[in-house]
């Protein structure tokens, strides 16, 4: 009886890896100078496949339905803080206004669950980073002060979370909404540590530092990615915070 | 022979054994001939605690009780971070990031050697994490490690204050010119054994210059502009995080004979101010919020991220007006607040005008603009609703010091523009007074003025806006001038 079980979750599991893998947006690989690290020292991303939208709250629901453990109030503490889906009516209830939204107060635990269950994994820092350098037109907009603000703006209006997945263009890969809605777990997302005391230049962690100690009138970019690196920074994995949302991204099989 | 050998060895020895206190006491006191210990290591570090208290906190201008006499104690200070819109100025709003939901944020008050139990929350709604350096903790960051909190999570941390004063707490998270920017800032006092002597009153009040993407009362949500925030260039210098946050409704109050301690800090992020009090002079200020005081200081210099104590008595009735005396931060960008001191007139200190009239020499005129540049701008043809927004801007900067924000004007020195029998009996009239000045008596209402009100240096469009706005606000006549109109009049 449980192999049964076990056989038809696998074909499910088969199924829609095979559905969503057609509609994830492949990246070529390449380099890109992260914040962290020697100035001149790029980082070299090898290709992958990325969700072009954040998981939403009406696929993370199909994600309960399957996986109880993962529902509201089956969930272990230890995997999740007691925010997790918070805002949710029950174990298979959202608000329907956030049907389309992006999922929020999940933790990096259930966020990795996900993904794993449909073969998939989390995006690294590197790969959410190097795809999230993209406007619309361009792969690295990173000196595009109008971009740059537009994302400061939107870090800075509150309630962001509320808004749709996908109703604004998309970048350059075909992928949407990396800036606007929600912050991202990253799989390595306490790999890079700005620690709480973020202003000893060069003591703590050397190439992040000097980063800082390097910030020009130009480097706006840089203010936005401090953002993001300072917020990954402050979370643990069972957190579950109500403007932090996922995506999940695949490696290409060679 | 050997023996006695051996026994005078002993006796050496002894006399070594009896020696050596002597050799290190003597050490010892010259050591500390030479070396200062500070009180906060020798005293104040060693303080036992009695007791335990939750620290009430307070918004600005106001200050939690003193401490008095009672022991250092375990305190519990709670303290949530709450990211709001809130207005800065009339029309205009910004996203504050606050320590309490205030800017600055809540006032912490504590006795040398007590203990602060300090527990950070930050609100789940807000989108970033945040920490607190306290300027008055000994350890690493402040406390900004310690306490460095996600969104929707709370941290308690731990510290034992030894070093009294008055000092600055801010937000240190990356990029941390922005957390400060936002508001993150705020004062805690560490009051000495037996508390600060006892005054009548106690204000709490802040400096701290934002960046917006628009000019200085340009309206609507303003965004932080990182840009001027690097070049230190900001629109906006305000007293407790607003353009009134001193002022108008805020202003605060005292009455004649009153001692007045005002607490004050410079949150930054850039600028350092000049504070004075217009009409006083500080009869004492604590230098920087340490133990040193000063006397009859006119402007005392706060640094950002530091602070100083003021206090003076308030010997005859006026509004004094707080200011950076960098004075363009003052009169252009908000750095203005009004202490307003009732009770009787004290002659033998301040008699006012004694005497009063018209000083003209010969080539006076060299103060008004050249003609020709008044003339370069073409008036403009605004619409109704645009001439009264342009027109209450202009208001706000040029007008209300002496007219006062509802035009109510200030009794016996400034007369009201509020339904205003002299301004609404003739508009020819009152565009005069703008272009050309007015002084000598005259009867508003059926009170006598006597002051002089000078020519405002603005463009036929400028004045035409200004008494539109005039004129239809609070109870007047509802008329519209016209650029035409103020052009007939030069």
């Amino acid at each position: 009886m449980k192999n049964w079980v076990l056989i038809g979750a696998l074909a499910l599991i088969h199924f829609s890896t095979f559905g969503q893998e057609n509609a994830m947006k492949k990246i070529d690989g390449g380099s890109y100078l992260p914040l962290y690290g020697n100035s001149n020292e790029e980082v070299n991303v090898s290709a992958f496949y990325i969700d072009p939208l954040p998981v939403t709250h009406e696929a993370y629901l199909e994600f309960v339905k399957e996986y109880p453990e993962w529902q509201k109030s089956k969930v272990k503490g230890l995997f999740a803080d007691k925010r997790y889906l918070e805002v949710w009516e029950n174990d298979l209830s959202y608000p329907s206004v956030l049907k389309n939204s992006p999922v929020i107060q999940v933790s990096w635990f259930a966020a990795k669950a996900y993904c794993a269950c449909q073969g998939k994994r989390l995006p690294t820092v590197d790969e959410w980073e190097y795809i999230a350098m993209a406007n619309e037109v361009k792969e690295d907009a990173r000196g595009d002060s109008l971009y740059n603000l537009a994302i400061l703006r939107s870090y800075e209006t509150p309630k962001t979370y509320l808004l749709q997945v996908g109703s604004k263009p998309s970048n350059v890969y075909g992928v949407y909404d990396l800036h606007g809605l929600v912050w991202e777990w990253t799989l390595d997302f306490n790999s890079i540590i700005i620690t709480g005391e973020s202003r000893n230049n060069g003591n703590t962690d050397q190439g992040l530092f000097c980063a800082s100690g390097a910030l020009g009138a130009n480097d706006l970019m840089n203010y936005a990615a401090f953002m993001r690196y300072a917020m990954r920074s402050s979370l643990k994995a069972r957190y579950s915070m109500t403007n932090l949302g996922f995506r999940c991204a695949k490696d290409i099989k060679q | 022979m050997e023996i006695k050998k051996l026994n005078s060895f002993r006796g050496y020895f002894y006399l070594f054994i009896l020696l050596i206190p002597v050799i290190i006491v003597g050490c010892q006191s010259n050591e500390s001939e030479k070396r200062y210990t500070p009180k906060s290591v020798a005293d104040y570090s060693k303080i036992k605690v009695f007791g335990e208290e939750h620290a009430t906190l307070t918004a600005p201008p106001n200050v939690p009780p003193p401490v008095g006499n009672r022991p250092a104690k375990k305190l519990f200070v709670e303290m949530e971070i709450i990211e709001k819109e809130g207005e800065m100025a009339d029309g205009v709003t910004y996203m504050y990031w606050t320590f309490g939901g205030s800017v600055p944020g809540s006032f912490i008050r504590t006795r040398v050697g007590d203990v602060v139990e300090f527990t950070i929350s930050n609100h789940p709604d807000n989108k970033l994490p945040h920490n607190i350096d306290l300027h008055a903790v000994t350890g690493q960051g402040g406390g900004a490690e310690a306490s460095f909190v996600a969104p929707g999570q709370q941290k308690v941390f731990s510290f034992k204050v030894i070093n009294p004063g008055l000092f600055v707490y801010h937000c240190a998270t990356a990029p941390v010119g922005m957390h400060i920017a936002n508001g993150m800032y705020g004062l805690i006092l560490v009051e000495p054994e037996g508390g600060l002597p006892p005054v009548d009153r106690e204000f709490y009040v802040m400096q701290g210059d934002f960046y917006t993407e628009g000019k200085f009362g340009q309206q609507g949500l303003q965004p932080f502009s990182m840009q001027k925030a690097i070049d230190e260039n900001p629109d906006y210098v305000l007293f407790n995080g607003k353009v009134n946050g001193l002022s108008g409704d805020n202003s605060i109050t005292a009455k004649v004979g009153e001692n007045i301690r005002i607490f004050f800090g410079n949150g930054g992020p850039n600028l350092v101010s000049s504070f004075h009090v217009i009409g006083e002079i500080f009869d004492k200020v604590y230098l920087e919020g340490g133990e040193q005081f000063n006397h009859n200081v006119q402007t005392t210099l706060v640094p950002a991220g530091g602070s100083a104590i003021v206090e003076f008595v308030a010997d005859v009735p006026s509004n004094l007006v707080i200011v950076d005396h960098s004075i363009f931060r003052a009169f252009n960008k908000g750095a203005l607040g009004i202490l307003s001191v009732s009770g009787e007139e004290n002659k033998e200190i301040f008699a006012g005008a004694i005497m009063e009239g018209i000083y003209q020499p010969e080539g006076s005129v060299i103060q008004n603009m050249p003609k020709s540049e008044l003339e370069i701008e073409a008036p403009a043809n605004l619409t109704k609703e645009e001439q009264l927004i342009a027109g209450k801007n202009l208001y706000m900067q040029a007008c209300f010091a002496c007219h006062q924000p509802n035009g109510e004007g200030i009794p016996n020195a400034f007369p009201p523009l509020a339904k205003s029998d002299y301004l609404n009996a003739d508009v020819d009239r009152s565009i005069g007074i703008l272009l050309h000045g007015l002084s000598g008596e005259l009867v508003v209402n059926g009170k006598t003025y006597n002051s002089i009100m000078p020519a405002q240096q603005m463009n036929d469009s400028e004045i035409a806006n200004v008494l539109t706005y005039v004129y239809n606000s609070w109870g007047n006549s509802g008329k519209v001038v016209t650029p035409q109109m103020v052009k007939a009049q030069r």
